[in-house]
């Protein structure tokens, strides 16, 4: 081939003379990309698979590897955040399903929190009902509300919707701090026994570990395959445009309403666990700090995508550590981190937005790409 | 008169006056808005900034009221061109999503801002308005209150009127209503967005600095960007007049409800009454009560 491709060059410019050995092209051949663009599927089963290259798979592998051998190497207090951070994972892609795949902006994200939170609260400290039934009871509660909640965005989009949903955060931060024979009001409910299914007992921080990552597992896988369905394709057109959808048949009221409940779901199992991790539900675990830092996870993580929510997440919960190391490092004891937390925090926000609207999931992207074509990437 | 009535009237009028500060905050949502689409959820914070330096300009460099009342707006100006052409132009034509979360982020951004330089201790406000209390007929009702009603009318009367009949404002409204053609007369939309955000900071302001005469100057006069939102809507986000009629609806419900519901539901009716009433409004009229509806074509 390079041969023929100098020959047609000989012909048109005179002065190149043919070259049998060109080192460039040489060169080209043995640094092929071998992984990436030379994968060829010969059955269904290979072709619909979530991990179609062997460097992704090796990637996943590799990945869970890691998160599985955690806890057996990290410290207490790591392992501690880590566990925070599998909650907001958990959250975040709960969140992203709503407003990154369709669409739908949400601000109620502390409240659908609580609803979990409060619903395994109340049922394993009050009633003195088991996890296992608590839990997806949390969360198929949230689901309900959060449905209830939905109702407005048939009518009511964009800028409106926000302001509907924010009105669903205040109602219900309200209604916690109130309804003080189901929820203690300020005080909170404490006492949450850890969770236990049958025998397993997930007490402390490491056993507790396992049960977040088989949920984050879980999360993810479900999440990556609600968007090859015919639901998650109507909830992207629904995104792309709603009118246009519900002109190539979307139900849009069944969708939208479904796309509130399953990211409600997944918010409710969030705030459950989180109650399980803390001991302890109280409304300031729950207030619109919490809807924004997750709408900042979201963002800053890269909209409508799966791994965003995971890069946004993992950015947002180290932010707090990653700063204090730094703050000490350069010496500046008497900084206040909180204050320089929220403006690191704000500011990403913004710089995201302005200069990478993609989030840190494109920018992943981008690196994957560069590496694949790495060194010639014309 | 029976005590029942001057109870009512006193919450009547109390809300009133709460209303036409309500109304001034809204403005600033309204102004933005209307001619650039955005909703703007720093207005709070844009309004405690300038709060706090005049507060700071009167304190701490004992600049007598006034002058440090135009300093402090021509402060504003500098803030709203600053937080357009940095945040907000970048953003033109992105979805909603990406336009409110960057309000969102400066927000944030902001008032650690403010703790950073001022701290999170309430001040008293230096105030030129006496603590003096006006009597209006049988109902009392202090003098700040009164001055910040007549400052909102006057106000959203001067918007009104330069919306009509000034050369900018017919821009403004050109721009709100169809971008393109706007541009296509030799309308230079950048400027207009510009203006709209200079507006708005020095009418902020202006509502931060009466604000901060009743309740001192604080970290928590932030919040008031979240309480005046529902006025906003509920007078429909693209309307002048809808946000002073709002505001001073939302202050009257605010005051009933606190004065009847507070004891038989356990308190902080005040709080969330707003909110409610913004989910009844929107569900029967998506737009607000005065807000211009939106034929969505494919």
């Amino acid at each position: 081939m390079s041969s023929a491709v100098a020959e047609g060059h000989k012909s048109k410019v005179k002065s190149q003379k043919p070259r049998i050995f060109d080192f460039r092209l040489w060169t080209l051949h043995f640094l092929r990309p071998r992984i990436a663009c030379g994968v060829y599927h010969t059955s269904y089963a290979e072709d619909m698979a979530l991990r179609t290259t062997p460097s992704s798979r090796l990637r996943l592998t590799v990945i869970v590897l890691a998160a599985v051998l955690f806890p057996f190497v990290a410290s207490d207090y790591a392992v501690g955040e880590a566990n925070r951070l599998g909650i907001a994972i958990i959250g975040a892609i709960g969140l992203n399903i709503l407003v990154g795949f369709t669409g739908q902006i949400s601000i109620a994200q502390g409240a659908f929190m609580a609803i979990g939170g409060y619903t395994t609260a109340i049922m394993t400290v009050t009633l003195g009902l088991p996890f296992w039934l608590s839990l997806p009871t949390a969360g198929l509660m949230t689901a309900l509300i959060g449905a209830a909640f939905g109702t407005p965005s048939l009518r009511l989009k964009g800028l409106y919707l926000l302001i509907a949903t924010l009105a669903a955060q205040v109602i219900v931060e309200w209604l916690i701090l109130h309804m003080v024979w189901l929820t203690k009001g300020s005080s909170g409910i404490y006492g949450i026994k850890p969770p236990a299914l049958g025998p397993l007992v997930f007490a402390d921080r490491r056993e507790f570990y396992f049960l977040t990552l088989a949920f984050v597992g879980l999360s993810v896988l479900f999440a990556a395959n609600l968007f090859r369905t015919r639901i998650g394709r109507a909830f992207v057109a629904i995104r792309d445009h709603d009118i246009a959808a519900s002109v190539i048949g979307v139900d849009l009221f069944r969708y939208k309403l479904l796309a509130f409940a399953v990211s409600s779901f997944y918010v409710g199992i969030a705030g459950a666990l989180q109650a399980h991790d803390r001991l302890i539900v109280s409304p300031e675990y729950f207030n619109i700090g919490v809807s924004i830092e997750y709408l900042g996870m979201i963002i800053i993580g890269g909209l409508g995508t799966i791994n965003g929510a995971i890069f946004g997440a993992a950015f947002i919960r180290l932010l707090p550590a990653a700063l204090s190391i730094l703050t000490a490092a350069i010496g500046l004891p008497n900084m206040n981190v909180g204050v320089l937390q929220q403006a690191v925090f704000g500011l990403a926000i913004v710089g995201f937005l302005v200069l990478e609207p993609h989030g840190l999931a494109k920018i992943w992207r981008d690196v994957k790409d560069y590496f694949r074509l790495w060194p010639f990437s014309y | 008169m029976s005590q029942d009535l001057v109870l009512f009237l006193q919450l009547v009028v109390s809300g009133v006056a709460i209303g036409g500060i309500y109304a001034l905050v809204a403005l600033g949502f309204v102004l933005i808005y209307k001619s650039t689409d955005v909703l703007n959820m720093a207005q709070g914070e844009i309004l405690m900034i300038g709060a706090y330096v005049s507060y700071s300009l009167i304190v701490d460099y004992s600049i007598p009221f006034l002058p440090a009342l135009l300093l402090t707006l021509g402060f504003s100006v500098l803030l709203g061109l600053a937080v357009e052409r940095a945040a907000l132009r970048p953003l033109i034509g992105q979805p909603i999503i990406s336009v409110i979360m960057v309000t969102i982020g400066l927000s944030i951004f902001l008032r650690a801002v403010v703790i950073a330089i001022w701290g999170t201790q309430y001040q008293r406000y230096p105030s030129p308005i006496q603590d003096t209390v006006v009597n209006i007929g049988p109902i009392p009702i202090a003098e700040v209150y009164v001055w910040s009603l007549v400052i909102s009318l006057l106000l959203v009367g001067a918007l009104s009127v330069g919306f009509r009949f000034t050369r900018v404002g017919i821009a403004m409204r050109a721009v709100a209503d169809d971008q393109q053609a706007a541009l296509s007369v030799g309308i230079s939309v950048r400027r207009v967005f510009a203006m709209a955000w200079i507006i708005s900071a020095v009418v902020s302001a202006m509502g931060g600095i009466l604000l901060a005469n009743i309740q001192g100057v604080g970290i928590g006069l932030s919040a008031i960007g979240l309480k005046a939102l529902p006025v906003s809507i509920v007078g429909g986000l693209d309307s002048i007049p809808g946000a002073i009629i709002g505001g001073v609806v939302i202050g009257i419900l605010e005051n009933l409800s606190a004065g009847y519901l507070d004891s038989p539901l356990g308190g902080g009716v005040r709080e969330v009454a707003p909110y409610v009433f913004l989910v009844i409004i929107l569900l029967i009229k998506p737009y607000g009560l005065f807000g211009k509806e939106r034929i969505e074509r494919v």
